[in-house]
Order: structure tokens, then sequence, then C-alpha cells
């Protein structure tokens, strides 16, 4: 069977594809910025919003409070005083989350949608009359721990993950876990609940996100009902954060736990955010990610490591980029049993120096291509996953254009560009190589 | 206060009453050569998403051969024709084509997405991949290599311990007390006549139900159904005996070091074609469904702050049927979360109230609507109705069956479904001061 029969087909008609779907916006008064994405194809309605406040804007020595903090919205407020607000939610047939990230906190509603207007009420009710008592503070307190034994404590990955994010940022909160250390969760009090929320929920802190079967006409009118009202906070704060200073040294660990079957290692180095001047940059690292571990056994790690070598169980590579400040560009491989963590860092590091030397495959970087943007027509099915590209996008410095434009951001990445990127961000001395590892005993 | 009770009222009229996408448009398919398929028309993305559900699975691996169907599976996108591993991943990429492959205990599934204008080069390659797979000696040691770290990282985990000792006690002897991916000692012994029987006795024409969703119409559905099935072989019945459910009154644990213990428990079920599921199905929701309001989210969660979460589910396997759930609580808080679990068990099997099967009601009618919400999860629910034979106009009438269940019926069901001395509760970990049963 030929290979890539198909690609100029596929990019010449993605743009076109992609914006046949309806976006638009509105700000009120107060400075609600609101984004509405139809989607007329079920009568249904997801009602975001988002506060621009996340873990890495919380005060020195209270990590997890913008986490601990998402868990209280979801109790009474003084016009609620009996019901939960997942209740009302359930009692009118829908579902309702929220998530905590270090850039933001957003909270969501999926709802048959002629209950929009009853979302945006309740939304609007909790950014102002939430009811933070002890009794709840207590409880909720005793649920997030339990979370964070659960996903955290409980998963030796999540521990070395902490260790590793703290080893890279000397500097920037994103050293500091989301869900916060376990004995600053039990340090945090009311006094610093109460001071977290007068600062940072309010209208002209937030993002609205509507997307299904609504028209942008009556999600705007809603939206002056329910939340035209509320005051604009005067005093939030430029979302400055400790910046980091130049990293001249790598750094390395290990975290040993007995629970480890499978030993691996991850690297990761600091890196560029995305940006709205910094798109193209963004891309070609989002690519390189693809290019060295985005797919198995067709990416340079997984041909070489896996297929060719078969010393490795698999292998990967990440970059996001949606961050309001930089993040990291990460690696990571499990070797098979046989091979060490040394053999197999040493394994890896040989294949990027290859591909440093070598550069790009026109034709892998065509595949990698064309599997973005035909992650974008499949995204198009999933209203959530919409809703918070654009969530994630605004609350992290984008806007609109951005993500409008990202499509042919992406198509415009040239092999050169991928290289540039990669001479940036693949330095070892702004990085630092974990290892997961059980004790020797054990193995 | 918001104006709940009026709103309340409302909903139970208007949510039933709502226009559920593809309510109407779902349409049988029979190919030229004999395949149905069902199948809902969605032409506003340029996509299509195909379920296959061949009927069989893991419980059909011969003894000594557990874990052969799950290889299989994994090896069916590594490598077909005259590509091998590599080719055929390559060449799937440049197609866009996405294939999911699962081995389930009863069944396998196949979850497909392409786009419009890949779709020939996209179903070509699923057809290799089903009728044609090489299953290359390179490709089995690296695809058995990593269900071997599975099972291995199994070993350790609390949830996986207390998941596998919870099958044990449910179904003893029975196949389905055995783990889909085996052991590490059949898998390492697993050969490719083990995979080509597992191939020839699972991707069979006969017993496949198909779902078909999005931009592609009828007619050019059947000859397409013909392509890709045509060619399989004839696979006759499933034979597998009917489970003994072993569960009792029991609180086992099980001594493993984490600082967070992992509760699995349950008891018998309701079959998918008893005619009391629906009120199983609601039932469940009321205690254990995945709402902060069910009652054991409200008892262990939000009263107590004993879990990050706790669910139960039904579990209508073929040939024997369970309601379980699971939970973790730290050492510290797991005994008093088990004794609240069994409590709220008694209470459950003492009935529910009117108002929380009316408020279930309004819940499971409204939401219902929501579950309909993309592509590929509308193709993996007509094939689920036609798994359990359910009608085509299941979704039509699905929402006034709910609204017709009676408080009294639905406490006689739960009586069955909630027995106090038959729920069985394992638990992993070191939790103080839990005393387990003899």
């Amino acid at each position: 069977m030929r290979l890539f029969p198909l690609l100029g087909l596929l990019t010449a008609a993605l743009p076109a594809l992609l914006y046949a779907q309806t976006i638009s916006t509105f700000t009120l008064e107060n400075g609600l910025e609101a984004v509405v994405i139809e989607d007329h194809r079920a009568p249904v309605v997801t009602h975001m919003l988002w506060y621009r406040v996340g873990a890495a804007d919380e005060p020195a020595g209270k990590s997890g409070i913008a986490h601990f903090f998402e868990h209280l919205m979801f109790k009474p407020t003084s016009t609620r005083p009996d019901q939960d607000f997942s209740a009302v939610v359930e009692s009118n047939g829908g579902d309702d989350n929220a998530f905590t990230s270090q850039d933001y906190t957003a909270y969501y509603q999926r709802v048959a949608a002629d209950r929009l207007g009853l979302m945006m009420q309740m939304e609007a009710d909790r950014m102002r009359n939430l009811v933070l008592s002890a009794d709840n503070m207590a409880t909720e307190r005793a649920v997030v721990l339990e979370e964070r034994a659960l996903r955290t404590e409980s998963e030796p990955g999540a521990l070395m993950g902490e260790a590793r994010s703290a080893a890279l940022f000397m500097n920037h909160p994103y050293g500091i876990p989301v869900i916060g250390w376990r004995h600053e969760i039990e340090a945090l009090g009311l006094d610093d609940l109460h001071a977290f929320y007068a600062r940072y929920y309010a209208p002209n802190n937030a993002v609205l996100i509507v997307a299904g079967d609504v028209t942008p006409a009556e999600v705007e009118a809603l939206a002056r009902q329910h939340y035209g009202p509320l005051e604009p906070s005067a005093d939030i704060p430029p979302r400055l954060r400790p910046q980091e200073p130049p990293q001249l040294a790598a750094r390395r660990l290990v975290l040993e736990d007995a629970r480890v079957a499978n030993p691996y290692l991850v690297r990761i180095y600091l890196a560029p955010n995305r940006t709205s001047d910094t798109q193209k940059q963004a891309a070609a690292l989002a690519l390189l990610s693809d290019l060295l571990g985005g797919a198995g056994i067709a990416s340079e790690l997984g041909r070489s490591l896996q297929l060719e070598q078969e010393i490795a169980l698999s292998t990967g590579a990440w970059y996001s980029g949606t961050s309001l400040d930089p993040d990291e560009f990460g690696i990571f491989v499990m070797p098979r049993p046989g091979t060490s963590l040394e053999d197999a860092e040493a394994a890896m590091d040989a294949v990027l120096a290859r591909f440093m030397a070598e550069g790009v495959d026109p034709s892998q970087l065509a595949r990698v291509k064309a599997t973005r943007l035909a992650n974008e027509i499949y995204g198009m099915d999933d209203q959530l996953r919409l809703a918070q590209t654009y969530g994630a996008a605004l609350t992290t410095g984008l806007t609109l254009a951005d993500v409008a434009a990202w499509p042919a951001v992406l198509d415009s990445i040239t092999e050169i560009d991928i290289m540039n990127a990669a001479a940036l961000v693949l330095n070892n001395n702004a990085s630092v190589t974990a290892y997961l590892t059980a004790p020797e005993a054990t193995q | 206060m918001i104006q709940l009770r009026p709103l309340l009222v409302a909903g139970l009229l208007a949510l039933a009453a709502l226009p559920l996408r593809a309510a109407t448009d779902i349409v049988e398919v029979t190919s030229p050569g004999g395949i149905t398929a069902w199948l809902v028309e969605e032409h506003s993305i340029p996509m299509l998403a195909i379920e296959l559900n061949f009927r069989g699975g893991a419980a059909l691996d011969p003894v000594g051969q557990e874990g052969a169907t799950t290889l299989m599976m994994g090896l069916l996108e590594e490598g077909a024709g005259d590509m091998d591993a590599s080719a055929f991943l390559q060449a799937s990429e440049s197609v866009a084509a996405r294939f999911r492959f699962n081995t389930g205990l009863d069944s396998v599934n196949i979850s497909a997405q392409m786009l419009t204008g890949n779709r020939a080069e996209s179903l070509a390659l699923l057809r290799l991949a089903l009728t044609e797979p090489r299953f290359d000696a390179v490709a089995v040691e690296r695809v058995r290599q990593q269900v071997l770290s599975g099972l291995a990282r199994d070993a350790t985990d609390p949830g996986a311990i207390a998941s596998a000792a919870f099958s044990k006690a449910a179904f003893g002897d029975h196949v389905y007390a055995r783990n889909s991916d085996g052991t590490p000692e059949t898998v390492a012994a697993l050969d490719v006549a083990a995979l080509r029987a597992a191939q020839a006795r699972t991707l069979v024409h006969d017993r496949v139900v198909i779902g078909v969703v999005g931009d592609i119409t009828a007619a050019e559905l059947g000859p397409l159904l013909d392509e890709l099935l045509g060619d399989l072989p004839k696979g006759g019945a499933v034979e597998v005996p009917q489970a003994e459910i072993g569960l009792s009154e029991t609180v086992t644990v099980i001594d493993f070091p984490t600082p967070q213990a992992v509760a699995v428990f349950g008891q018998q079920g309701l079959a998918r074609d008893d005619p009391d599921y629906l009120i199983a199905f609601v039932a469940n929701h009321i205690f254990g469904g995945r709402v902060v309001t069910s009652r054991l989210n409200q008892a262990l969660r939000e009263e107590r702050g004993l879990t990050y979460g706790v669910g139960t589910s039904l579990a209508p396997y073929d040939y024997g049927a369970l309601i379980s759930g699971r939970f973790s609580s730290t050492s510290g808080a797991m005994a008093e979360a088990v004794d609240v679990l069994r409590a709220e068990w008694l209470r459950m099997s003492q009935g529910v109230t009117a108002q929380e099967l009316n408020v279930a009601k309004t819940y499971l009618t409204g939401n219902y609507a929501l579950s309909f919400d993309s592509n590929g999860a509308i193709a993996r629910a007509i094939t689920g109705f036609q798994i359990a034979g359910l009608p085509r106009d299941y979704i039509e009438t699905r929402n006034e069956n709910v609204m017709a269940l009676e408080l009294d019926d639905v406490n006689r069901v739960v009586r069955r479904l909630f027995d106090p001395r038959l729920l069985h509760i394992i638990v992993v970990g070191q939790p103080t001061g839990l005393e387990p049963t003899q």
C-alpha cells in the first residue's frame, strides 16, 4: 500500500472544514468575557465558567488552596442554604464537575439547553454567595486528603512527577503540585479561603464558554441577566509569577518505591509556552514531540528503542504549551526487563543526537501534521473538549484569533522551524532526568 | 432560594419529552451478503464511527491459553497483509484513521473512526487487520512484553489485587474468575498457533454486532459491510456454562503495604434480559450511581470525608450477573468506611423513598440525551441495544418506561438487589481496626 496517499487532500481541506463551526464572542460591562460555540446536533448545552486563577497564583505556603476552593464551590450558598450545587444540577438531569490547573480553575455543567439560564443563575450565585463554614471545610479537607492519597501517594509515578517538577522549577511556582503539599493542605484555614475567594472570584476575572444548541443572542441575553449585575473586583493582582533564572546545571534524581513493577525514566526540559507572538515556535515544539514520541513505533524513539533495538516496552514525548509561563517538554522511556535505566537513557540520548544531526524526515513531518489536523476534525465531535480548548487558551493569555489560526500555523511549520525549536529546548542544562525504580532487594 | 420546586415539576415533563438525538433515526441496514448493522446518519462532520462487537471473548480462551484473545487483539494492528507493524501504523496514520481494539470476557470490540475523504482507504486497512493479521515473531514478542509488564504492575497495585480476589470469590472455578489478560505463565507460553486459534474463534461473521454513525448513507454502507466482513469465517454458537455466584456476607482483608486501602464489594446482580433490569438500573443509580447525591457518596464522602469517591454498577455478564463497586480510604478511615457501607447496604434493602425515586427519574430521563453526544458514543450505544436484544425504538420509549416505574415495584427489586446476607467485601491494604469475618 502506498504511504501518505491523501495528505495533500487532507491538509488542503482542513481549514475550511474546521471553521464551518460558528464561534462568536461578547464582553459584559463588568468585564466578563464570553465565547459561544454553536453545535445544534443535540438539544444539550455545555456551560463553563473559567477563572483566571490557578495553583501558580497561590500565596507562598498555601499550596492546594485553589484546588481546595474548587471543592468548596459545590457547597451551599446563602441563597441556597440547604442544597449542594450538584444536587440542583442533577435534579435537572445535568452533569457537573470542575477542574483546577496551575493557571486556571474551571466549573462546568452539561444539561438540556433550556436549563442554561438556571445554570447561569447558580454559577453567578456561587461566585458571590458561597457559605464557607468550618464544618464543611473539615469534611472537605478530609476528602481532598483522600484525593491526594488516591492520585499521588498511591501512585509512585505521580510521586516521581512531583519530585521532578520541584527540581525543574528552581524559582517558578509550577514546581509546586496543583493539589498541594499534604502539610500545607492540612494547615489551610478559613481566613485563607475567604481571602482567596474575595480576591479572585469576580466577573472581570472570569471567562464564560457556552457550547451547544444555543444562539449567541440568547446566550448574551441570559448572561446579561445573570452575570451582568455582578460587581467587578477592583484588586485582582496582575499574574506576575517569579520567573526562572538562567538554568546552568542538569539535574538528576532517583525515586525508589517498592510498588514499582516497571521502572522507567523521564527527562523534562524547561520549554517556552505558547503565546500570541510565539505560536509558530509552540507549533514546532508540538510537532517535535510528535516526531520524537507521539505515535509509538512510528516515532523516532519508538522506532529505534522498541522496534529496532527491542530494548523498550514503551516510549513517548509531550509538549502542551498552553500555560501562562514557560513549562516543560518531556520524554519518557520504559525499558524492557533486562535493560537498565542507564542503558535506556544512553540509547535515548543517541536517538536525540542522531535526530539533531540528521534532521527531520519530510514524510514523517507530513504524517504528524496530518494526524494533528485530523484530530481537529475528530475534536469537533466532542462538545466538552471544544469548549475546553477555548477556555484553556483564553485563561493562559491567548486570543480567539490565536485559536483560529492554530491549524494554519501547524500546517506552515517547516523542517527548519522544528530543528530550531529542538536546538532551543533540548538543552541538558535546563533539564531534569528522573528515574523511577524499585529498591534493589525487591527487584 | 432558587425556585427549585417549580423547576423540578417542569423538569419531569420537559426532560422526559426531550427529543433525543438519533431517537427516530436508527435504521437497520442489511448488506447484499446478508450482514446487518444499525445506522444513524449524521452528515454535519465529515467523519464516521464504526463499532464492531464480536460475541465470544476472553471467556473462550482454552485452559492453559489464558490471555490468547487479548494478545491476539493487541496484534491486529501490528502488521497485516504485506505490511509489517511499522508500515501498517504509517498507513493508518497517513489516512488519519483511528482503530481501538479491546478484549472483554464476553466479547471483543473494535472502535474505528475515519474521515469521509479517506473512508475507502481506512476500511481497507481495517479489513486487512481483521482478515490477514501477520503475527510476526518480533511483533508478538513486543506486545507480549507489554502485556507482561501490565500483569507485573497489577501484582503490586492494590486495586487490581482487590478486583482479582473479588472475581475469584464471585466466580470460583468458572472462566469469569480468570484475568482476560492471562497470567505471566500462560502469556509467556502463547505461540502463533494459539493466536491463530484465537483469531479463528473470535473474528467470525456470524457473531458480530455492528453500529455505524456518521457521514454515510444506508445505500453506501451495505456493500462496505460485505467488503469489510464478508470474508470472515463462521464461528457457530458460543458455549460457556452459567456461573454460580459464590458471594456471601464476608469481609476479607488482604495485607498489602500502602497508605490507602482499596475496597471492592458486591453481590449477585440481575441479568440483562431480566424483566426487572431497568428497575435495577434505577435502584443502583440511587444507591451508588455516578452522582454526588447517591446514597453512598453522601454517606461516605459528603457527610464523613472518608473517601474521594465511591460508585457501584451493574455488571450483567452473559453467563452471570453482579452488582459491585469500589472505593479507596486511607488506612485509618477504612474500618469506619466499611461499617458505613454495610449499614447503607442494609438500609437500602429496606427500600427507597418516593422522593428518591422521583429525583432519580428526573435525573436519568434528563441525562439520557447527554449520553448521545458524539458519533462514537452513539455507535457504542446502538451496538449495545442490539446485544441486549432491545428494539430499535428503545431510545424513544426508554424515558417513558423510567417515568412509569412505581415505588412498590422498585422496592420489590431493591430487596433482591441489596441483600446484606450476600454483601461480600474485599479490602486490600493495611486498614487499622478492621475485623475480617470468618
